[in-house]
């Protein structure tokens, strides 16, 4: 089986704030919404994803709350900011630059 | 404004980092769990879910740890790797000590010796523009560095076209009036623009003006800033105040800086005015004077010397007479001060560059022994997760925490170093470098220590890691994981202790050498015997003392009455003393002997029949003077063997005769002895006359007394007598013959170079046997299986003894045996402070090679018999 694509590099991040912007979740929630809106394509390991949760909460593009599961857990709860819809933004029209660029290179006739 | 709200949230993160830890834990503990129970919905057995979801998960630590990295301050690891650090070095204290003290002689030395080398050469000398100025001698067949006379300075002064300006001084000592009699003082004249050639102006009062040194009475002398000190108190009311020197009466006019020193004249208090109205002055072949000029703008310093050396040239057509064969020479003044001490700095710079390799290379082998033993704690890192990169930064910050304290005692150490060498310097040494006294850590020495410590930090941190290749975490897991790899870097480490050997071996052939030749120093021929000789200095007033007629009367009277002193057994009178230098010279002509113009000239001294006796020279031919050789009798001369030999090759010059000039009868040569040493100990012998005192008197001579009892406590009986014949004389520097001898600047050049390289001999001694040590201490403790095994199977206890002391015999040959080579080519380079001794000396280096032996056989000793003490069945149970 041929190997699964890995995540593209900065792009953590933005997917993070995104699956958020959605609703609030803990973080195996983001992580299992990622693989499922992706339809398996993308993994996020766990290994990058909490101390990327950090990195967003030093930022101040999203803020956490503990707060008490459906099966009454106790989980730690990330919410947007404001600050972080305009990380997004910014995030997200950049990303689609750089795709377009690459597409402009890569439909380029033979 | 994002950047202080993160900075208080990483703040808060930090204060908080318990419970920021516990979060997180909790926080992935719940994220396994959950993934768990979805493994489980689709099937899995529980216990296999939860596996299946810690392994997906990953390493906890290492994502805690990226966590805390992403938020934390960089300092926070680096906290850690310190606490670790530390407690590393608490549980391997021998370790730690020892690398600190190696780390901390290797700097304390070398800063020490820099700091020198700094003061002594590096250090801008206190003038303007310190290149531009050179000092002028005139040359003569005796030698290149000889006095300028006044009327010739006057006329190089006029004629020249190189310099903007042209001075003079004379190092001249004064007798000052003082409550307590006449006493010496420390001194020197100049010409009016002196200071002004040098570019120092006088912190305060004035310098001399333009002119001031024109004929009439000189009344005006500046005061050198420790002289201020030391004599008035450093009080601003010392402008217009008077002194008596030599008899006149002058006002302090001015005190120069601080900073200020001129070492071809120190030490000097008082400086005076050079006026043309001295009797030496007036007279152009008396030549009492040194140059001091400043190149023009743009003029070479090679245009500038045949520029003078023209000059020079036309006035010996001029005044054949007096300027015969004088031709001129200078040096760029830097050269004339440090040149002398240069080629000692930098040899002791070299001494200390090596024993900084030693130390290193020790330093460097002990890392890399530890590194090795821990091998396998890193590997056992490695696999519980911890990433390269911070096991790197372990050994980093170990390596610099072990530099840094090192360091700082290193540099602490030299500091302690530096005023113990300061203490070590004999006064009047002390004085005539007067560029020493601003010794200490200033800005160059400071960054020469850093400079250090960052290699040192670089050398600590880095070596372990070539040995550590944190990737291969299954070889260092695996039994006894010492591959072939181990057995090339084990050599390594062994060739190391081969270069220590080979480094102390040179230090000490050279230590031995400089002994040897310190040794054969102080016992050469001199030519009389110094023991229980006392002399003291006097300077009559010549003003009282007008002719020779008064002067013999005194230096007859003073013969007398320290004869009579008790326990003396014969005394002298000379115008110089031996064990100084060959100067004072003379013109001469060899009656009988066609002049072809060629120019003789040879030492001369005045001395009383009672002088000879009294040093217990050596009477090769003819006799020594009589009470009958003075002023009314024929003129008589006694030469010593070198003048004989030149002038007089295979003849007895006794009853031949020589002249001074057409004006004067010729002098009957009535005796011939064995060379005096005049100049320094390790002067070449120098022709030489001696003529009686009462043929032609001085008014300032010394007074010598051989005495049955000891030497040192005549003088202050001595110096009573003398002043109680004349209260208006000055007398001085009273000292035995053995003093002098022990202290001339050769003999102390010889002992201090000696002593210095012997320091840095036994420290390098010290330190490569630490370092043998350690290379058989660790090798021993490789070998532990295999000895048990050995001795299991029945080797004898004497049997692994010689195993351990064949390996280290075997470097501690190869180090000798290259050592001594080295050892012989490094003393060629110091053959010139060698005295008597060849580079080659066998003896020493034998003696100097099975004293190194030894030392490396006891240090491997230890060691062999921990190894033969090894119970084979611990040996075998410690893998």
């Amino acid at each position: 089986m041929a190997k699964k694509p890995e995540l593209l590099p900065g792009t953590l991040d933005m997917l993070i704030l995104r699956t958020l912007k959605r609703a609030p979740l803990h973080g195996y929630g983001i992580a299992q919404s990622i693989k499922r809106l992706s339809d398996d394509v993308l993994t996020v390991e766990e290994g990058s994803l909490y101390p990327a949760l950090q990195r967003l909460l030093l930022q101040g593009w999203v803020k956490a709350e503990w707060k008490m599961t459906e099966t009454n857990r106790r989980a730690r709860f990330y919410t947007l900011t404001t600050a972080g819809r305009k990380q997004l933004g910014l995030e997200v029209s950049q990303f689609e630059e750089m795709i377009a660029a690459i597409g402009r290179v890569l439909s380029e006739p033979a | 404004m994002s950047g202080a709200i993160r900075f208080m949230r990483k703040l808060a993160i930090f204060f908080g980092r318990k419970k920021f830890r516990s979060d997180l834990d909790e926080e992935m503990a719940l994220h396994r769990e959950m993934a768990a129970k979805e493994l489980v919905a689709e099937g899995m057995r529980p216990d296999e879910a939860r596996y299946a979801a810690m392994r997906r998960f990953g390493n906890a630590t290492r994502v805690q740890e990226h966590s805390q990295e992403a938020v934390g301050f960089r300092m926070e690891t680096v906290e850690q790797d310190l606490r670790f650090a530390l407690r590393q070095l608490r549980k391997n204290p021998g370790f730690a000590a020892t690398a600190i003290l190696i780390l901390m002689l290797g700097i304390a030395s070398s800063v020490a010796i820099f700091a020198f080398v700094d003061a002594a050469l590096i250090k801008p000398l206190p003038y303007k523009d310190p290149s531009r100025l050179v000092q002028l001698f005139e040359s003569i067949p005796l030698g290149p560095r000889f006095h300028l006379s006044y009327p010739d300075y006057l006329d190089w002064k006029r004629a020249n076209k190189s310099f903007s300006s042209l001075d003079v001084f004379s190092s001249s000592g004064f007798m000052q009036k003082t409550p307590a009699g006449l006493r010496q003082a420390d001194g020197a004249r100049v010409s009016a623009g002196f200071f002004r050639t040098l570019g120092v102006t006088p912190v305060l009062g004035r310098d001399f003006y333009d002119g001031e040194d024109a004929a009439g009475p000189a009344r005006a002398v500046l005061l050198s800033y420790a002289a201020w000190q030391k004599r008035y108190g450093g009080s601003k009311a010392v402008l217009g105040q008077s002194v008596v020197l030599d008899g006149d009466t002058y006002a302090i006019i001015g005190v120069l800086p601080r900073e200020f020193h001129f070492e071809p004249a120190e030490p000097v208090d008082f400086w005076g005015i050079e006026k043309p109205t001295g009797g030496c002055e007036k007279n152009r072949g008396c030549h009492n004077l040194f140059g001091v000029a400043r190149l023009k703008d743009g003029v070479t310093f090679d245009a500038a010397m045949a520029d003078i050396k023209t000059i020079a040239k036309n006035l010996e057509k001029q005044y054949p007479d007096s300027n015969r064969d004088q031709v001129a020479f200078m040096l760029p003044l830097t050269e004339v001060i440090v040149g002398d001490i240069r080629p000692i700095l930098l040899t002791v710079l070299c001494g200390s560059g090596l024993l900084l390799l030693i130390a290193s290379v020790n330093v460097a082998s002990l890392l890399l022994v530890r590194a090795e033993s821990r091998r396998r704690e890193m590997a056992v890192r490695g696999a519980l997760g911890a990433s390269p990169k911070r096991l790197v930064r372990q050994f980093v910050t170990e390596g610099m925490l072990l530099a840094s304290i090192g360091c700082v005692l290193g540099v602490a150490c030299a500091e302690w170093g530096m005023r113990l060498l300061s203490e070590l310097i004999p006064k009047d040494m002390m004085a005539s470098m007067p560029f020493l006294h601003g010794l200490g850590l200033n800005g160059r020495v400071t960054a020469f220590a850093c400079m250090l410590a960052v290699l040192a930090g670089l050398l600590f941190a880095f070596t372990p890691m070539v040995r550590l290749k944190f990737t291969e975490i299954r070889e260092g897991l695996t039994e006894g994981g010492r591959g072939a790899a181990g057995l090339v870097w084990r050599r390594f480490g062994s060739n190391l202790v081969v270069i220590e050997l080979a480094t102390a071996m040179v230090l000490l052939a050279g230590a031995g050498l400089l002994g040897k030749s310190f040794y054969r120093l102080l016992h050469v021929n001199i030519g009389l015997q110094p023991d229980h000789i006392a002399m003291v200095h006097v300077e009559a007033q010549p003003e009282k003392y007008k002719d020779d007629a008064a002067q013999s009367a005194l230096a007859r009277e003073i013969a007398r009455r320290v004869a009579s002193l008790p326990g003396v057994q014969s005394v002298g009178i000379t115008t110089k003393l031996p064990i100084e230098d060959a100067d004072w010279t003379t013109d001469f002509r060899i009656v009988g002997r066609p002049d072809r113009g060629e120019h003789r000239e040879a030492a001369i001294r005045r001395v009383t029949s009672g002088y000879m006796t009294t040093l217990k020279t050596t009477l090769r031919s003819g006799r020594y003077f009589t009470e009958d050789d003075n002023g009314s009798h024929q003129q008589v001369i006694i030469l010593n063997k070198e003048f004989a030999r030149q002038y007089f090759p295979g003849e007895d010059p006794v009853g031949k005769q020589l002249s001074f000039d057409d004006k004067n009868p010729p002098i009957l040569i009535v005796g011939l002895i064995d060379d005096i040493q005049e100049g320094q100990l390790d002067a070449k012998p120098r022709a030489a006359m001696y003529g009686p005192f009462y043929q032609d008197a001085n008014s300032g001579f010394e007074v010598l007394a051989r005495t049955s009892q000891d030497d040192r406590t005549l003088l202050p009986a001595m110096e009573s007598t003398l002043e109680s014949i004349d209260p208006g004389m000055a007398i001085y520097a009273p000292m035995t013959m053995d003093e002098k001898i022990h202290d001339a600047p050769s003999t102390y050049l010889h002992r201090s170079s000696a002593w210095l390289v012997g320091g840095f001999a036994g420290m390098a001694l010290l330190l490569s046997v630490v370092g043998l040590y350690g290379v058989i201490a660790y090798s021993v403790s490789q070998r532990t299986r295999e000895i048990g095994v050995r001795m299991a199977l029945g080797a004898e206890r004497g049997s692994v003894y010689g195993m351990v002391l064949g390996e280290a015999g075997r470097l501690i040959a190869v180090g000798v045996i290259a050592g001594s080579a080295a050892a012989v080519g490094a003393a060629m380079l110091i053959r010139n402070l060698l005295f008597g001794v060849q580079a080659w000396d066998v003896p020493t280096l034998l003696a100097v090679a099975l004293v190194l032996a030894f030392a490396a056989v006891a240090a491997s000793f230890l060691p062999a018999r921990r190894a033969a003490s090894v119970s084979p069945a611990e040996a075998l149970r410690t893998e």
